[in-house]
């Protein structure tokens, strides 16, 4: 069974202190949501999570292991899809999802072909990511969560600009993450709306 | 659940930089056209004097190959860092050194690569001397990927500032002048017909060294910069 906590975490932007002594345990099958009005440090607090960022105290334990001195056996094990989608503009819906595939430690078996196709993206797969609209290139942002087989999903603000369909999905995705005893941390505005699992609040 | 292997995550990241560049013909086309424009410039400033300009010719292909080669070095990690691929890079479970030397190579590919043929032609235009040819393409082929490996480490440290693009320009032109030095030697002592074989030698160095070391510091430089 794997486990993520935070411990006292601490984050100061600009002077201003975001959050301090704050911390949270979670084990498989766990949803977290992070809320909170702008500028509180929703996303800074996920890329301390993820790693991308340092916390000013604190530290942040997968499997009660420190993930700055285990970051290749974190990344292995983590998703994160930020609230820029890190999608190429030049490259088909296609190319991106077989790049990002290619970057992650593992795979689940499913063809990025499939993957696309799961996530309503079907007729797109040679389409330039350009000339997609935007709610489909969030769908193509999150379809890097199908293309792995990560236990630990870190999402920003993953409804942004989904239609009801694309909303429903996702949900349906975390609800298959905690069934598969996966672990999400995601920061939204909007409630989640998973009746199957018990989902944890923190408010910044 | 299988593990992809590094050699895959090496070549998927040459393909997906060839391919943007394929796709984005200006910036392909911007060094080329900026490298004929110049040498160009110059044979009509000069005049159309064979001994003037033989004596020229390896100076003015090289200080124009190397300000071509700047140009487009600024573009390296820009769009990774705008669209969150930069992230992505990091977040990846496989060495973060091995993406930037696909990244590297592929930029090699896409600026310096055209460059080596189109002053194959050029030289003609300056009256290089057949004899002149071989080294002057010898002096490329080590030099270029120089350039490209020695310009990752600083566009990665400059990568999201403001400004970036002239600060840029300012820290990486001191450091290509050992390029420079050693590879117009070469192609001038060919043209008098000496023996350059030394500073050639001297430029297979400084590849092997930049080769080395230039991939460990810019991934730790987009380390220290971006977590």
């Amino acid at each position: 069974m794997n486990s993520f906590s935070a411990n006292a975490l601490t984050c100061i932007r600009n002077d201003v202190v975001l959050f301090s002594g704050l911390g949270f345990r979670l084990d498989g099958g766990d949803i977290l949501q992070i809320q909170g009005p702008n500028g509180s440090g929703k996303t800074s607090l996920l890329r301390i999570l993820c790693g991308l960022a340092l916390p000013d105290a604190g530290s942040v334990l997968w499997n009660e292991k420190n993930i700055q001195d285990h970051r290749q056996d974190y990344f292995k094990e983590m998703s994160y899809i930020g609230h820029v989608n890190g999608i190429k503009m030049e490259l088909t819906a296609l190319e991106n999802l077989t790049i990002a595939g290619a970057l992650s430690g593992t795979n689940n078996g499913f063809t990025p072909l499939e993957t696309l196709a799961k996530m309503g993206l079907a007729e797109y797969e040679n389409t330039p990511a350009r000339k997609l609209s935007s709610g489909q290139r969030r769908r193509l942002a999150l379809a890097r969560l199908l293309v792995t087989d990560t236990r630990l999903w870190i999402l920003d603000e993953p409804l942004t600009s989904l239609d009801d369909y694309g909303r429903q999905l996702m949900r349906d995705m975390i609800s298959a993450q905690a069934a598969g005893n996966g672990i999400t941390v995601l920061a939204t505005h909007d409630p989640v709306d998973i009746q199957q699992h018990k989902i944890t609040m923190i408010n910044l | 659940m299988a593990a992809n292997s590094t050699g895959a995550v090496f070549l998927a990241v040459l393909r997906r930089d060839l391919l943007i560049g394929l796709r984005h013909r200006s910036e392909l086309f911007n060094p080329l056209v900026f490298f004929f424009i110049v040498v160009t410039m110059f044979v009509l400033a000069l005049g159309p004097y064979e001994n003037t300009l033989r004596q020229v010719a390896p100076a003015v292909i090289w200080v124009a190959a190397l300000l071509a080669s700047t140009l487009s070095l600024d573009m390296m990690f820009h769009s990774d860092l705008d669209d969150g691929s930069l992230e992505q890079f990091l977040l990846s479970p496989h060495p973060l050194i091995i993406i930037v030397i696909a990244k590297i190579m592929a930029h090699w590919l896409l600026t310096a690569a055209p460059l080596i043929v189109a002053a194959l032609f050029l030289g003609q235009m300056v009256y290089l001397p057949q004899t002149a040819l071989m080294p002057l393409l010898l002096t490329l082929l080590l030099g270029t990927p120089v350039l490209s490996l020695v310009g990752a480490v600083l566009a990665a440290l400059t990568v999201g500032l403001r400004g970036s693009g002239i600060l840029l320009t300012l820290l990486i032109l001191p450091l290509y002048i050992p390029v420079l030095i050693f590879s117009v030697a070469t192609v001038d002592n060919a043209v008098k017909g000496l023996a350059f074989t030394g500073e050639l030698y001297f430029l297979g160095a400084m590849l092997a060294l930049a080769a080395t070391l230039a991939p460990f510091a810019t991934a730790s430089s987009l380390r220290v910069r971006f977590g």
